[in-house]
């Protein structure tokens, strides 16, 4: 058998096995669908309260989606800027550390007090998404060659050619694995907000979803609206590394498979 | 353009001290005529690579003088590595020194295509460097550097890492190009016999510091091929030039 075949079949292999112990685990111990549902309840849920998860599934993902713009946007314009002035590096890059090594969930809270809750959760989304971000993209522009950089430097390229021509484009692959982990850092970023948000009671989100379906014991609709937000993870997760693709197929190493 | 045997820069007592206390040139005297094809020799270490970052201006000299009798002309500058940008073409690497002169599309689209024919790539302008042999990444590194007709073309040992079959190759069409265009070549190598094939003069570098031993000229007439690799005339040099550079071994303080 090739081996696509069998990187398709074999995950599928292992979930239905997942799925059937699932399954035989609740029918051997009779365990009632409000301690675990059973695989078919999660699905029939998921299609009974589908336009409400639909809904809340759209709140989110818009929200991680202005999250991860903004950290795209944030990330690569201050990498820019401090590859271009080092004293600006010196004095922020430590505040961007901090700010990544700061468990966003306890960040959350206090967030919420200061902004409205759409800002708050944004601004959560942001803060853990930016980070990779930035540290890609510089680690990226300080590692062009220095062959080609002493090259521009003979044909006298002004500071913006080398930046644009010269730097960009070696720093690219680099930016995209940080934007790609970005992707799934801001859906963490937007759920995790939006699960401090819940317990002020205000918000409709698949994160929020989860927390009122906890408080009222809806233990299947709990299942539906995490299978929901696993599956958007994935989606976004398979975008970016389908757009990374596209851009590096031509040239670089990791976009072109091994010739044996 | 200045005539034919006029000195284009002269280097005198220059010396290079690196921020770690490495002395790289110290006292060194070299002089480059138009038209000629001049080889500096000697081991790794020696500075001869410095001296070429030198000339080029991408280094500063801690000490003498780098001069310029008729002004700073063109420069192309081949290194030991391809050093060509991995997500463009050959045609946009060979473009670039145009391109950031700002040079218009469609001369600059001739001078291109010009030049990879001179190198014998017109068929791959559209390949990427990553699709290239070894030979064929120096090719279009070669083309690249001719693109701007540079009054000098400095070469920093490009064709060490290539096997012997194509460097032989690369020499005989790098010397063909010279003849034909008759530009000014510092070849800086570590082989005695590819410096003896290609140049009018070698100049022999001792190690550490690096200082010129001695001048030799390799007077035999171009155009230089096969057969004169295989000449008893060229043996005679290959010798001259070894003993003279096992000399200057020993005259450096060298291990």
């Amino acid at each position: 058998m090739s081996e696509r075949i069998l990187r398709i079949a074999l995950p599928i292999l292992v979930l239905a096995i997942g799925l059937l112990i699932w399954y035989l685990v609740i029918q051997i111990f009779a365990i009632p669908p409000f301690v675990l549902p059973s695989p078919g309840i999660v699905l029939a849920t998921l299609i009974a309260d589908g336009s409400l998860l639909w809904n809340s599934l759209l709140v989110t993902l818009g929200i991680t989606f202005e999250g991860f713009l903004l950290a795209a946007v944030g990330g690569i314009g201050f990498a820019i800027l401090f590859n271009q002035l080092r004293l600006v590096e010196y004095s922020l890059y430590p505040y961007a550390v901090i700010l990544q090594v700061t468990p966003i969930v306890a960040v959350a809270p206090l967030l919420l007090i200061y902004l409205p809750q759409h800002l708050a959760v944004l601004a959560c989304a942001w803060i853990v998404a930016f980070f990779p971000v930035l540290a890609n993209t510089t680690l990226g522009l300080n590692s062009v060659d220095h062959n080609l950089l002493s090259l521009f430097e003979l044909y006298k390229a002004s500071r913006w050619q080398v930046l644009w021509n010269l730097k960009l484009p070696s720093a690219l692959p680099q930016m995209l694995a940080g934007l790609r982990i970005a992707g799934g850092l801001s859906l963490i970023g937007a759920v995790v907000a939006e699960i401090a948000a819940g317990s002020a009671g205000a918000g409709s989100g698949l994160a929020y979803r989860i927390a009122e379906s906890g408080y009222r014991l809806n233990i299947p609709r709990m299942f539906a609206a995490l299978l929901l937000l696993s599956l958007a993870g994935v989606a976004i997760f398979f975008t970016l590394s389908a757009i990374s693709h596209l851009l590096l197929r031509r040239w670089h190493e990791s976009a072109i498979a091994r010739e044996r | 353009m200045s005539t034919p045997g006029q000195t284009i820069v002269s280097l005198r007592h220059v010396g290079k001290t690196f921020d770690r206390g490495t002395v790289a040139l110290d006292g060194f005297d070299f002089e480059v005529r138009n038209g000629e094809f001049v080889s500096l020799l000697g081991p790794s270490g020696c500075g001869k690579s410095t001296a070429l970052r030198i000339i080029a201006g991408l280094s500063a000299a801690s000490a003498g003088a780098v001069e310029w009798p008729n002004g700073m002309g063109r420069i192309g500058f081949v290194f030991q590595e391809p050093t060509l940008m991995p997500w463009a073409n050959v045609a946009a690497n060979v473009q670039l020194p145009l391109t950031l002169a700002g040079a218009d599309m469609t001369s600059s689209h001739m001078r291109v295509t010009q030049s990879l024919e001179r190198v014998g790539l017109a068929n791959f302008a559209e390949a990427f460097p990553r699709e290239l042999s070894g030979g064929m990444k120096m090719r279009t590194s070669i083309a690249r550097a001719l693109v701007t007709e540079p009054q000098l073309l400095l070469m920093d040992e490009p064709f060490a890492a290539l096997d012997e079959i194509t460097r032989f190759k690369l020499n005989n069409d790098l010397l063909a190009v010279w003849r034909e265009l008759r530009r000014t070549v510092v070849f800086v190598t570590h082989s005695v016999f590819e410096s003896v094939y290609l140049s009018q003069r070698i100049v022999v570098m001792t190690p550490r510091p690096g200082r010129v031993f001695k001048e030799l000229a390799i007077d035999a007439p171009y155009p230089r091929d096969e057969r004169f690799r295989t000449s008893p005339e060229y043996a005679g040099f290959c010798r001259q030039v070894a003993e003279t550079l096992g000399k200057a071994m020993a005259a450096g303080d060298a291990p």
